[in-house]
């Protein structure tokens, strides 16, 4: 790629959501706003090599994609409805359009750009739909980044968000922000559509690397634009706060060979200590809007103790158990009651341990974690023949080769321990 | 990819301890901060004291000199910085092209090191350098 076409790439990376949002409070559709800031961006890649970048490279694309807007209601693209009317209408209409564009353009306000997030993650849309176009609208991603990102072929994604478009068009779905109580549980759907993401690339489910770092920054990057934008919202606070302390421990967590490196094992001083902060700073925030309790909060109090134990046993695993005990107050499952019973083991030895994890019933049956976390604490306890059936049961269940390595390696410390035992 | 964005504002070189900035100008900036808050990209923003109230140390020899500013050979002098995190150097620059400065005020573009830009055995020294800093500390 050419340097200008890098840099109308940054450009675009930099204006393209607020440039969506305005156009979108007049067309009251993102699939029809996103086509003209889009055709903005054409005239631009025509343009700006030839004439050079203008020195407000915003208010171009502006009013490139008035232009657009204009045309397009010329040719009735916008207004199927008004063919047949006069002529005079028509141009009453395209100076009326064009004012309310101005306007539009002129001061795009930071609601647009709420308004674009809450329509992209939308529950009308199927989850993956909502992860396409929340990372093409808010995080200015590409057809072919996004696709690279989630693994699948460039054509596959780029139907997949001209579909989320035409669901969101089809459903009516009004380009507004949802209030009072409503607006509570579509923010749980953005947070999570922004964990997803996140998600995604600190735990590829797929693929042949255990971590894919753009992919978390590029929800870290989200997640800060959305504190930006409702700093009252305590959750936001706490899912970026997770999302900063997970992601501090992203060069420790890579071992030689792109081999995964779990936390007992990590060497600490890796850990990015300024990311830390920043993910304290914010979960403090969460707390101090009085959200300490939220879903994300407590996930990210967990991770805080972690973060503040210098060494895997100066971890406080008492608190740990408590804020599990809060976390399942608050969102009961089984994987969140499985880790508790790992702090347990941790907190109280390995009996007690073993006893939450039989107390946790059947809901976790054919999971390969539970049979680990029991191997583990067998291990400890020196029932060593026990303990190898489990890591066993629990290779045969995971179909994740980073995770087979793992289970294979204790099976070779379960035999060098029995050996000495 | 991290970036510091270096602020060199004209004549800071030579400004009096207690030279202050401007009120107008520090809106502009807090709008500026604002914005680049907003996007989702900053990490970090400091202003930094004149250089007049600062001291150099320069080493020759393995000895140590220290020098009180202001620093009569200087031609620039930094002011602040901003910490950005971007997909791109070309995302960064653009940034740096939307920030409120005055005449003839430069900006640096410099993009921070991740331990996976160093090559293989700084990476290895790094991490003994790390080792060791715990042992002082009586981590280890």
């Amino acid at each position: 790629m050419s340097e200008i076409h890098k840099t109308i790439e940054a450009v675009w990376k930099i204006e393209s959501t607020r440039l969506i949002a305005g156009i979108a409070r007049v067309t009251r559709d993102i699939g029809i706003a996103e086509e003209l800031a889009q055709d903005a961006l054409i005239a631009a890649l025509e343009r700006w090599p030839e004439e050079g970048i203008p020195d407000k490279p915003a208010a171009w694309l502006m009013t490139a994609a008035k232009r657009r807007a204009i045309d397009s209601l010329r040719r009735g693209r916008m207004l199927e409805q008004k063919h047949g009317e006069i002529a005079r209408e028509l141009e009453f209409q395209q100076q009326r359009l064009g004012e309310a564009m101005d306007r539009a353009l002129d001061l795009v306000i930071d609601d647009d750009v709420l308004r674009l997030i809450f329509t992209a993650c939308h529950p009308v849309l199927a989850v993956e739909g909502r992860i396409a176009l929340t990372l093409r609208l808010i995080g200015g991603l590409t057809t072919s980044e996004i696709a690279r990102a989630s693994l699948v072929p460039e054509k596959t994604m780029g139907q997949r968000i001209f579909r989320a478009k035409r669901t969101l068009s089809e459903a009516h779905v009004p380009f507004e922000l949802p209030r009072g109580e409503e607006l509570r549980s579509r923010l749980e759907s953005v947070l999570s559509v922004v964990y997803l993401i996140f998600n995604e690339g600190y735990t590829a489910t797929s693929g042949d690397e255990w971590m894919r770092e753009e992919l978390c920054n590029d929800a870290l990057r989200l997640g800060r634009i959305l504190a930006g934008l409702l700093p009252g919202e305590a959750e936001v606070y706490g899912l970026l706060a997770l999302m900063e302390l997970q992601a501090s421990r992203t060069a420790a967590r890579k071992g030689q060979n792109g081999k995964a490196v779990l936390l007992p094992e990590q060497d600490r001083s890796l850990w990015d200590y300024v990311q830390i902060q920043r993910g304290m700073a914010a979960l403090h925030q969460a707390q101090k809007l009085g959200g300490g309790a939220g879903n994300y909060a407590l996930q990210a109090a967990i991770v805080g103790c972690h973060a503040r134990a210098s060494t895997a046993a100066d971890t406080d695993w008492e608190r740990i158990v408590l804020l599990y005990d809060a976390l399942l107050q608050i969102r009961p499952s089984p994987i969140v009651g499985l880790n508790r019973a790992v702090a347990v083991g941790m907190a109280e030895g390995p009996e007690a341990g073993l006893a939450a994890l039989d107390a946790l019933g059947s809901g976790l049956t054919g999971y390969h974690l539970v049979h680990s976390v029991r191997g583990d604490l067998l291990v400890k306890l020196g029932r060593f023949t026990e303990a190898r059936e489990e890591i066993e049961l629990a290779m045969a269940m995971t179909e994740n080769r980073r995770e087979r390595d793992l289970l294979s390696e204790k099976l070779k410390q379960i035999s060098n321990n029995q050996l000495e035992a | 990819m991290r970036f510091m964005m270096v602020v060199i504002p004209k004549g800071y070189e030579t400004a009096a301890p207690d030279a202050a900035p401007d009120a107008a100008a520090v809106a502009k900036m807090m709008e500026y901060n604002k914005s680049i808050q907003k996007a989702g990209v900053l990490l970090g923003v400091d202003g930094l004291f004149p250089p007049s109230t600062g001291a150099r140390v320069a080493y020759t020899n393995g000895k140590a000199t220290v020098t009180d500013g202001p620093f009569a050979e200087a031609k620039e002098a930094i002011g602040g910085y901003w910490i950005i995190q971007v997909r791109s150097r070309e995302e960064a620059i653009e940034w740096a092209k939307r920030a409120p400065m005055a005449n003839n005020e430069v900006i640096e573009v410099r993009q921070i090191y991740e331990m996976g830009d160093f090559p293989a055995d700084v990476q290895k020294a790094a991490e003994g350098f790390v080792e060791l800093k715990d042992a002082v500390a009586g981590k280890a």
